[in-house]
């Protein structure tokens, strides 16, 4: 086995291995009765967990399977995010018809250009062409009651689930630099770390040319997926353990300071660990690590605002037992625009 | 097997959520009531029964709109066995309720929408006097309050693309005629129990 296929499959069984230890632990939490644990919160991260199993599972065939099908997964999820966003902010009938162009003409041609990598075209169409769109339309459609707010209801959630979330398998798209890029950077380090004792045999040099197994910007997306979740995770334990002062309380009881700091610490302290499975050096993967999950933090924090603005807990209350997609992916969708255009500015195209 | 696939498409379409609450499921007859926005309403009822009790529960439907073009008919005869209604022209010797009961003989169930209209305002309308009448001739039957919540928005009035959003089903306790009890009370208490599912 090279060092290629050790790059990926410490990847890939590395999350198994978390996402594996975390069912355990909370299995075990939950058989256990008397642990004086919250049992609400138990419930909770079992939940987060399976989410978390279910977009890995996802993921993974995406990747098999290419490309394409992981831009059609993010479709779906994009359309489903916009769909629970749509349905809990009221817009009127006479938003019918814009509507109708927002869910199955802007979404769907957002994806059409991320998968012909048209940097040009899906960094502008939602953000001017389908914010001149709306207004206008439903200008036309003769109801004016509320106007400005329901035109910007559409156009934040537009945004939101659609244009900031299609930014992660855009990733998919960007040049890196040349492939080979975790088998040679481990190489590097060690060969310097072999230099620097005496002129031992060697026996990196050996690497054949790696074969992907992960293409890199798999890789690339696959960081950005588990950082942010991560963040999120670190976030929610570091709240529940050491939370003290609630930033806005009228926004979120549960957002601490202690959370913030607990979570990006240790998402950004992970991110910088995993930075030979990244086209990046160890101080660009700390600083990556460090804005996506500071994103990620900002994301929970609006979309909280706006929950607490329509009176509910969650996006996916209509949908029984399930928390909402949405929920699951608001850092997401607030992270993924930045760590894309960082990542164009590292490595210009 | 066209039932179950319309079944699943209309479900992923009104992305209904189903909720029992003080009800459950059953084969027995019933007559399921609903407030009525849209005119996905009797198609997304009747596809968030389980299919073996959805096969044994036909929709009551306006002939007016639902013999317009060919697909429309085919679905209501074909694919889930609607009872068409002539809101038109109602002969005295035939009425919907005599045509109602005749169909359902003791077996099938109904799925009935006694506003009459589809509803633009969000207050739930009074209710048409059928739902007592077939109370009346069968007491036996359950009649089970259904709230619709969303629809409208999916597939507003006056529309025909519709527009993904999350719908919400709920059914409630089954309730029956009470014995002496006045055709306005019961229309009304009828009424309120659906508006009741709304907050629950």
């Amino acid at each position: 086995m090279n060092l290629m296929d050790l790059a990926t499959f410490g990847l890939v069984g590395g999350v198994l291995a978390l996402l594996g230890a975390a069912t355990g632990i909370g299995q075990l939490l939950k058989q256990q009765a008397d642990t004086g644990m919250n049992p609400a919160v138990i419930e909770q991260f079992n939940l987060r967990i399976r989410a978390w199993w279910i977009l890995c599972a996802v993921l993974a065939v995406a990747f098999l399977m290419g490309r394409g099908v992981t831009v059609a997964f993010f479709w779906f999820l994009s359309s489903w995010a916009l769909r629970e966003f749509i349905t809990l902010t009221p817009t009127r009938m006479a938003d019918h018809r814009a509507l109708f162009w927002v869910f199955f003409l802007f979404t769907p041609l957002q994806y059409v250009f991320i998968g012909r990598n048209l940097y040009d075209l899906f960094s502008v169409v939602i953000p001017v062409y389908a914010f001149l769109f709306i207004p206008a339309r439903i200008a036309f459609a003769g109801d004016f009651k509320r106007y400005l707010e329901r035109c910007a209801k559409i156009q934040s959630g537009l945004m939101i689930c659609v244009y900031c979330l299609s930014y992660a398998p855009a990733l998919l798209y960007l040049k890196l630099p040349a492939p080979p890029t975790a088998a040679e950077k481990i190489e590097a380090v060690v060969t310097e770390a072999v230099a620097t004792e005496a002129a031992a045999p060697d026996s990196t040099a050996a690497v054949v040319p790696p074969r992907q197994h992960l293409p890199p910007n798999a890789r690339l997306l696959f960081f950005f997926l588990l950082v942010v979740t991560l963040g999120d995770a670190f976030q929610y334990l570091s709240e529940k353990t050491l939370g003290q002062h609630i930033i806005a309380p009228a926004i979120s009881p549960n957002r601490t300071w202690e959370g913030y700091l607990g979570g990006v610490g240790c998402a950004t302290l992970f991110g910088t660990v995993m930075w030979w499975a990244t086209p990046f050096k160890p101080w660009e993967a700390a600083l990556m690590s460090l804005v996506i999950t500071t994103m990620g933090f900002a994301g929970g924090m609006t979309m909280s605002a706006i929950k607490r603005d329509r009176g509910v807990k969650d996006y996916g209350t209509l949908v029984e037992g399930h928390a909402g997609v949405l929920d699951r992916i608001d850092s997401m969708c607030f992270a993924a625009p930045v760590f894309y255009h960082l990542t164009r500015f590292i490595f210009p195209q | 097997m066209t039932r179950t696939l319309l079944a699943a498409i209309a479900r992923l379409i009104s992305g209904a959520s189903v909720r029992w609450v003080d009800c459950e499921p059953d084969t027995c007859q019933r007559v399921y009531f609903a407030n009525h926005t849209s005119h996905l309403d009797a198609l997304v009822l009747w596809s968030s029964l389980p299919s073996h009790v959805r096969e044994l529960t036909r929709p009551v439907a306006a002939k007016d709109y639902w013999e317009k073009g060919w697909v429309r008919p085919y679905l209501a005869k074909n694919v889930f066995d609607a009872l068409l209604i002539d809101r038109t022209h109602i002969k005295v010797h035939q009425s919907p309720v005599d045509l109602m009961l005749k169909a359902i003989g003791d077996t099938h169930s109904l799925i009935v929408f006694p506003e009459g209209k589809r509803n633009t305002e969000s207050e739930i309308d009074e209710f048409k006097s059928g739902l007592y009448y077939l109370a009346k001739k069968r007491p036996d039957l359950e009649l089970v309050p259904v709230h619709i919540d969303n629809l409208n928005r999916v597939l507003p009035r006056g529309e025909f693309l519709p527009v993904p959003m999350l719908s919400c089903i709920t059914f409630g306790a089954p309730m029956w005629l009470e014995a002496g009890e006045p055709k306005s009370n019961f229309l009304e208490r009828a009424r309120s129990a659906v508006r009741r599912l709304k907050e629950t």
